[in-house]
């Protein structure tokens, strides 16, 4: 995508190498999403939490095989891709046009971005949907969403030819998961005790073990955007250790300005915040802008967190304040900050080129917007199908045993095994004889 | 004086609690249990082990009242466990012989009044 030299002949093992560690960093960051985001949750629905970023994995792997990826990086339409590379069709180790790693590796680094970006949007609907609607969900979202935003922001769409810079996907991932997390909260609806009762996080080590993995797997994220080991990604990596660093600290402060203490889990929020806002400006800023951009960046996030909690909005993980605004944040400030000198692409408003900051500007209108509409438009009609929602009766028993049948915490005092001769119906709950 | 012990579903003890504080019950201490009663076994597997678990989740409040405070204890375990299916627990009434508040020794009725912060 973008802080490429021209395109070279051939494959780089050294990149090659780097690429292929890079995407098996970010492929581990699905899982460290489940148990960040299975820390939040109440303990009764933490494999549920946990098990929507797996399925994550598996479906959205699958689409991103047959078809997404093709939208996303077959030719350059302007809104979407072409099919000619639909079931893999010509994905082998030929360097991929534009850098020198296999077309195979890039499209496997590609598909752990579309993963987590699946996942990230289970944050919005937690504790309540149901997870056969999820799975259709997210098949579906990974193409018509995730697969249109990569290709207008990556694979040569509209955003990309004119001029929009977004180096590890502000755009597709972190635009494109916060506000189809809003919308999806929205069409779902809020939890039945959500403003009733206190609906607190469960395992707070979770959180920031999953925060601390997240982290160690956007070093691959945003320095493997570059698609090889060059200048780009070498700045992206040493600007993810950076600006989260400075999103901590402004967060520490904040809590403390608000509560008197600095908490652990605003402190995993911070760090995803963090990396969020590095993710589109990696390549492209210099360490100190991006130092001040991790800063700053804490600050809409923060207030958008404190603001939804005291709305009837149940996005109930914050996909919009993390991601959404983050993104959105890091997209607008290449605009002002983007500096020739250390990206070799563009300057930004404050070097100089005020049009770089139209670009980013478009971007943080149109990605929003596609992705706020056309998720509705996809979740009212899986509705009109199969009810996205539990019952209230199964969203107070807990998601685990209901959806799952499976407990996080199972003590087997008073279970009884059941063998196959005496097995009723498995799988359904069974008439107590006694 | 009598000990109340309301045993109901974990996802009503907020309701419970509730109801207990409109009622001006205050004090009181919870447990989580486990139990069995009337209500429909649960089946779960775990790689190819299958299952029934015959116990339920409970939470159990004890509250150890005077006399003219039971039915009003009772009414807002009653109000604030129900939800109308099987497995919303049960509520028992003990007689209670002695109670003493440790910090001041009071004993019996004093014991169980709740004194107002100083």
């Amino acid at each position: 995508m973008s802080g490429l030299t021209a395109a070279v002949a051939g494959v780089d093992t050294g990149d090659t190498a780097w690429m292929l560690v890079a995407t098996a960093l970010v492929l581990m960051m699905t899982p460290a999403l489940g148990l960040f985001y299975a820390g939040l949750v109440r303990s009764k629905n933490t494999l549920n939490t946990f098990m929507m970023c797996v399925a994550a994995i598996a479906v959205a792997t699958v689409t991103w095989a047959a078809v997404g990826y093709s939208i996303a990086f077959d030719g350059d339409g302007s809104i979407v891709g072409g099919l000619g590379h639909a079931f893999l069709n010509g994905v082998d180790f030929a360097p991929r046009e534009g850098t020198t790693i296999p077309e195979l590796v890039f499209f496997a680094f590609q598909a752990t971005f579309c993963i987590i970006t699946v996942a990230l949007v289970s944050g919005a609907v937690v504790e309540r949907m149901r997870f056969g609607p999820f799975l259709v969900f997210a098949a579906l979202w990974s193409v018509l969403v995730y697969a249109v935003l990569a290709h207008w922001a990556f694979g040569g769409g509209w955003l990309q030819a004119g001029g929009t810079l977004d180096f590890a996907g502000g755009i597709p991932v972190e635009m494109g998961s916060g506000f189809s997390a809003l919308a999806a909260a929205l069409v779902v609806g809020a939890r039945k005790d959500y403003g009733r009762q206190a609906l607190l996080p469960h395992n707070a080590v979770y959180v920031l073990l999953g925060a601390g993995l997240l982290w160690f797997g956007w070093f691959g994220f945003n320095g493997g955007s570059g698609f090889s080991t060059g200048d780009a990604s070498v700045l992206a990596f040493t600007n993810t250790l950076l600006c989260p660093a400075c999103t901590l600290i402004v967060w520490f402060a904040l809590d403390l300005l608000r509560g008197r203490k600095v908490t652990a889990i605003g402190a995993a929020t911070a760090i995803v915040v963090g990396c969020v806002a590095i993710t589109p400006a990696g390549g492209f800023i210099s360490p100190g802008w991006a130092m001040l951009l991790g800063a700053l960046a804490a600050l809409p996030s923060y207030a958008i967190i404190v603001w939804r909690t005291r709305t009837r909005v149940d996005e109930t993980l914050d996909v919009l304040a993390a991601h959404g605004t983050a993104g959105l944040f890091g997209i607008l400030f290449i605009g002002f900050f983007a500096e020739l000198a250390w990206n070799g692409v563009s300057d930004g408003l404050f070097y100089g080129n005020a049009a770089q900051l139209g670009d980013q500007a478009l971007a943080a209108l149109a990605a929003p917007a596609y992705a706020f509409v056309v998720t509705c438009v996809l979740l009212k009609a899986i509705d009109v199908v199969m009810p996205l929602r539990s019952t209230a009766k199964e969203e107070a028993l807990g998601m685990d045993v209901v959806q799952h049948g499976e407990e996080a915490y199972v003590t087997g005092e008073g279970a009884i095994l059941v063998v196959p001769e005496d097995g009723g119906p498995v799988g359904a709950a069974v008439a107590d004889p006694g | 004086m009598k000990l109340v012990i309301g045993i109901v579903r974990p996802e009503q003890a907020n309701e419970v609690l509730e109801a207990l504080y409109r009622a001006e019950v205050r004090g009181f201490s919870i447990s989580r249990v486990q139990g069995h009663g009337g209500e429909l076994d649960r089946v779960e597997t775990y790689r190819g082990t299958t299952v029934k678990m015959g116990l339920s989740e409970k939470v159990r409040f004890e509250v150890a009242v005077s006399d003219s405070f039971v039915q009003t204890t009772v009414d807002a375990l009653r109000e604030g466990a129900r939800t109308g299916e099987v497995g919303d627990g049960k509520i028992f009434v003990l007689p209670l012989e002695q109670a003493v508040r440790i910090r001041t020794d009071d004993v019996d009725v004093e014991a169980v009044t709740p004194v107002a912060k100083s």
